[in-house]
């Protein structure tokens, strides 16, 4: 039955808030947590975020009756308290399929996290959780290669990869920066890597490190007999310049290239995963900038949307931070988000900070990163939390060994590989650290320096976002 | 050279991936390992190539993949047979995980010259 046009200004909740709707399957839902202005009613909020992200806008206009827009809007079909907190509480929304282009992260964040965090009316906004429909999760490629074909690509099996970042962060010539990587991977590192900020700056452009690079990690392949790699940073100004450093990076025979998917951007990280699975090469993903969208825990997004929404734009590898380390994260959220990396299919678990249960279909797994301020005295920790599926790397906790880079390299391997025996022995690492790696270091001086090194540092902050349960 | 002194000369060492920084594994410490790729429910492979070829992606089988074998001494002595046979030979035990299409345990237990 045809509507009559009604100009001027009605409640949103009277369109968008529907406790009665039961989600389709093909819904992609969110979780919001919101903060209104004093006085607004919840349900008016959570009407407006719904809106606001869809179809919505302030005013009722006449062009809404050439579509039907019962077909297309987002509704607000649950609210919740959130435990501990009077001011906020949860809203679910769920978005027709229909509002997204396919295969398209970015079209859904523009959606979902565009105008409506600066509405008026509201005065924190936090985007906690996606359920992406199968139907969409269909429509992204993905992992260029995922966990599976990256463990046969490097011949690394049956434990966490091991890597670094070369330091000094910025400063270094092509060639002073190829002879650290070098030192790395002779001393029994899997893989090393850029930072996120070495682009292609005066003191070091891109090619001349390109360069000296591969030669390193050509030559500590050949004298260890074992499958080396450095994650080439692509990520530049232009995508043009993005895909000219990609293309050389093949063309000098390496395996691994980065990209910064937040800083570059959704279309970027996407254009250059479709670009890794087309020529065979992995993707390793940094992520600067997550902090200042993350980290608030009433306002921004939580990096659980973030690391799902870099599964479907593609990555083989991505940071999660550490748990232990020197930057934030609390254990139980990060081990909810990691399964959301790795496994098939997560189920809803407040306790992880999981709000829905996620179905990833056949989507290859994406390695989770620890790195951050880690050194060998975290190993059986990191082990213990994170799993093999993930890459452990230790920046100051290689190049600041006493004997240089190399010796700090074979360290953590030792330490690495005695608390994986360790474990598959049916040790508990975690109580029984000490013991391992002190035992590890009667066979490696190396380790035995690198204990005694950095035997006091602890990392000892209560994380600012934590997660809402009493 | 109070500084030198304290310095060590690390030198590069060619391994065999995993666990290759760690010191040979007593026999028990084998049979640990064996017993726990039994225990994940991985299927027990034995694979050995000459030392010269070992950055290939393929060793040879000994034999097939042991699929569904939960008896350790089996395996162990299938080990030893595979190393007789291949005295010169770097012989691996892998723990086969058909779910992931992927190896949840591998090291190398005899290298060969």
């Amino acid at each position: 039955m045809s509507k009559k046009y009604d100009a001027g200004v009605k409640e949103y909740r009277d369109t968008y808030w529907t406790p009665d709707y039961v989600p389709l399957d093909t819904d992609l839902l969110a979780c919001f947590k919101c903060t209104g202005q004093e006085g607004v009613p919840k349900e008016e909020v959570a009407a407006a975020v719904a809106a606001e992200s869809s179809t919505g806008t302030w005013s009722t206009v006449w062009s809404e009756l050439l579509t039907d827009l019962e077909f297309y809007k987002g509704r607000c079909y649950r609210i919740e308290d959130v435990p501990g907190d009077k001011e906020a509480f949860y809203a679910f929304i769920a978005y027709p399929l229909d509002l997204f282009e396919e295969g398209s992260i970015t079209n859904v964040l523009t959606s979902l996290v565009g105008n409506v965090f600066g509405f008026k009316a509201l005065r924190h906004l936090r985007l906690e959780d996606i359920r992406f429909p199968m139907a969409f999760i269909k429509t992204c490629g993905g992992p260029p290669n995922g966990i599976q074909v990256e463990r046969d690509r490097l011949n690394k099996y049956g434990r966490p990869l091991l890597g670094c970042t070369i330091k000094p962060k910025l400063g270094l010539s092509g060639k002073n920066y190829g002879r650290v990587v070098y030192e790395c991977l002779r001393g029994g590192l899997d893989l090393t890597k850029d930072d996120e900020n070495i682009n292609s700056q005066p003191f070091q452009r891109w090619r001349e490190r390109f360069e000296f690079v591969a030669e390193a990690v050509k030559l500590a392949q050949q004298e260890t007999g074992e499958i080396k790699g450095h994650y080439l940073n692509c990520t530049a100004n232009t995508p043009e310049e993005m895909y000219e450093r990609a293309e050389f990076a093949k063309e000098l025979d390496m395996p691994i290239i980065m990209h910064d998917y937040i800083t570059g951007g959704f279309t970027a990280n996407t254009g250059l995963a479709n670009w890794c699975r087309k020529n065979g090469m992995l993707l390793h993903i940094h992520r600067a900038m997550h902090a200042v969208i993350d980290r608030h825990p009433k306002h921004g997004i939580h990096f659980r949307v973030l690391a799902k929404c870099l599964r479907l734009s593609g990555g083989d590898q991505l940071h999660t931070g550490t748990v232990v380390g020197k930057l934030e994260g609390d254990r139980q959220t990060t081990l909810g988000y990691i399964d959301n990396l790795r496994e098939s299919f997560v189920p809803e678990d407040r306790s992880r900070g999981n709000f829905f249960d996620q179905d990833w279909g056949s989507m290859p797994g994406v390695f989770a990163v620890a790195s951050g301020g880690i050194h060998v005295w975290h190993m059986p920790a990191l082990v213990t939390i994170f799993g093999d599926d993930s890459c452990l790397q230790f920046g100051g906790g290689t190049h600041g060994h006493p004997w240089g880079s190399a010796a700090g390299a074979a360290a953590n391997r030792v330490a690495l590989e005695a608390c994986v025996k360790a474990r598959n022995e049916g040790r508990d690492l975690e109580k029984e650290s000490r013991d391992i790696l002190l035992g590890a270091a009667k066979h490696s001086p190396e380790l035995a320096i690198a204990l005694d090194t950095w035997k006091e540092i602890k990392f000892e902050f209560d994380t600012v976002d934590k997660l809402d349960v009493q | 050279m109070p500084f030198q002194s304290t310095v060590g000369d690390y030198q590069t060492v060619a391994t065999l991936e995993t666990f290759g920084f760690l010191p040979p594994m007593t026999q028990d410490e084998i049979y640990d390992q064996i017993a726990y790729i039994i225990a994940q429910g991985w299927s027990p492979v034995i694979e050995h190539v000459h030392p010269t070829r070992s950055m290939q992606t393929y060793w040879s089988y000994w034999k097939l993949p042991f699929f569904g074998e939960k008896d350790l001494s089996v395996v162990v002595s299938e080990l030893e047979a595979c190393h007789r046979a291949y005295p010169d030979h770097h012989v691996r035990i892998v723990g086969y995980d058909a779910y992931t299409q992927s190896q949840g345990v591998c090291f190398v237990v005899f290298e060969g010259r």
